[in-house]
């Protein structure tokens, strides 16, 4: 197999930009890789490359997971058993080789933001091999209480809706809430108050620290006739326009897509619960009915590898099948 | 393996698509009732993240109820954010609000903001 390094690599704005700050994105399915490369932009399920791939991980490195859209409470036919396939997730993550340092969410944590909801996702979490959890609100989770319990149990002391960031070996995280306050024929939305904090919050770091921001809806447009995207997130990447490595990492679709634009890559994941229709593919994007056997494949982890020194993210994402 | 997984989802992407065009025709229609004229009419249904009829007018008095048929949760919320607003309505639930004034109602679904539709009361 090749070294994870020298896969991808792809050049989706044809600018001949130096990509070694850019996603590098590896997937494998068993004992080949699946990269269906489309208008530049790759879609990838891997199978249980992860020992190989950690094997060349070097002293230094963050490692994390992202899993996303668990939707823990969705019981209709595209996936009876929502908890099964959240434990395979979490079993996935404690089979790898090393520990993620932590584990970011990026939300619709529960389907309809109810108490016992939340509660098996910690409960589950519990079993997980890190030391933390990090969330952000996906629309679900802000149900009925405008995300109220979401923040008292998944808070970080954050501002506003909900909204934080913190350190960890040199790169900077910035957790969004863009589920808030979503107005009549809009998309996902930030907010003036929002976009404010953020401009601060990036202010006193030097151009060369990296960057990883993490929110529910993406911030890049995907789909805007499905609400897949970001009424005001052109503001936020535009704060984030000085820094030579910004990774923004998305869930909401239930599929996974990249894109590089300029030093901004951007990611989303696969849903650990059900899988949605790629854009525009079926009336709406209700979820994706498959048959059972096939399900797995189309559900996912995403591990994100951080090489100190050097500003790439690598990110594999991972089938439970 | 994987490959036969992918093709599978383009056939069924296919099918969908054709469903869309189905999708689309329903979006398009409106509806006019009146109370005790037509009672089917008085309701708006929830398919494919769609109310339809996309416009419905009726007099004032009329009591409206929204049943959702999708596999995922939606909410029915007036445009302000006040004049009415529904729990999460799970698959064939149902929600009802009586419009006394007469008006555009604007409303949407606050989870998927992009489903809009609006109720005229005469």
């Amino acid at each position: 197999m090749a070294s994870p390094t020298d896969e991808i690599l792809y050049d989706h704005n044809r600018d001949g930009i130096d990509r070694r700050g850019f996603l590098r994105c590896m997937a494998w399915a068993g004992t080949g890789a699946v990269c269906v490369l489309n208008g530049g932009v790759l879609t990838s399920h891997a199978l249980g490359a992860e020992r190989e791939y950690s094997l060349k991980i070097p002293k230094g490195e963050l490692m994390f997971v992202q899993i996303s859209d668990s939707h823990m409470g969705f019981d209709k036919t595209a996936n009876p058993d929502v908890v099964a396939t959240f434990q395979a997730a979490i079993d996935k993550i404690n089979a790898l080789p090393v520990a993620p340092e932590f584990i970011l969410h990026t939300g619709d944590v529960s389907h309809l933001a109810k108490a016992v909801q939340f509660d098996n996702v910690q409960q589950i979490l519990k079993a997980a091999r890190t030391s933390e959890v990090f969330y952000v609100p996906g629309e679900h989770d802000f149900v009925g209480d405008d995300g109220q319990q979401f923040r008292e149990r998944f808070g970080r002391g954050g501002q506003g809706a909900g909204w934080y960031s913190f350190e960890q070996k040199g790169v900077h995280f910035i957790g969004l809430v863009n589920v808030a306050n979503l107005k009549a024929g809009g998309l996902g939305s930030l907010g003036a108050e929002q976009l404010e904090w953020l401009e601060k919050d990036v202010k006193h770091l030097k151009n060369s620290v990296p960057i990883v921001v993490f929110a529910h809806i993406p911030l890049w447009t995907v789909y805007p006739d499905w609400g897949w995207g970001t009424d005001d997130s052109a503001q936020a990447l535009g704060y984030l326009k000085r820094f030579g490595s910004v990774t923004v990492l998305n869930g909401h679709i239930h599929q996974t897509m990249q894109k590089v634009e300029g030093n901004v890559t951007f990611h989303t994941a696969c849903s650990t619960a059900f899988p949605q229709p790629k854009p525009g593919a079926a009336p709406s994007p209700g979820p994706m009915k498959v048959p059972a056997e096939q399900l797995r494949s189309l559900l996912g982890v995403t591990d994100v590898h951080y090489k100190k020194g050097q500003h790439a993210l690598a990110i594999i994402d991972s089938s439970l099948g | 393996m994987q490959r036969n997984t992918r093709v599978s989802i383009a056939g069924s992407a296919t099918r969908m698509a054709a469903l869309a065009v189905l999708g689309l025709a329903l979006g398009g229609f409106t509806g006019t009732a009146s109370a005790g004229e037509n009672p089917a009419g008085l309701q708006i249904t929830i398919d494919n993240f769609s109310f339809a009829p996309a416009t419905l007018t009726v007099p004032a008095g009329t009591k409206v109820t929204w049943v959702n048929h999708d596999d995922i949760p939606h909410t029915v919320v007036s445009e302000d954010k006040a004049t009415f607003k529904s729990p999460a309505l799970d698959t064939d639930e149902k929600f009802s609000f009586t419009f006394v004034k007469p008006g555009t109602y604007t409303y949407f679904c606050s989870i998927h903001p992009k489903m809009t539709a609006k109720v005229i009361v005469q």
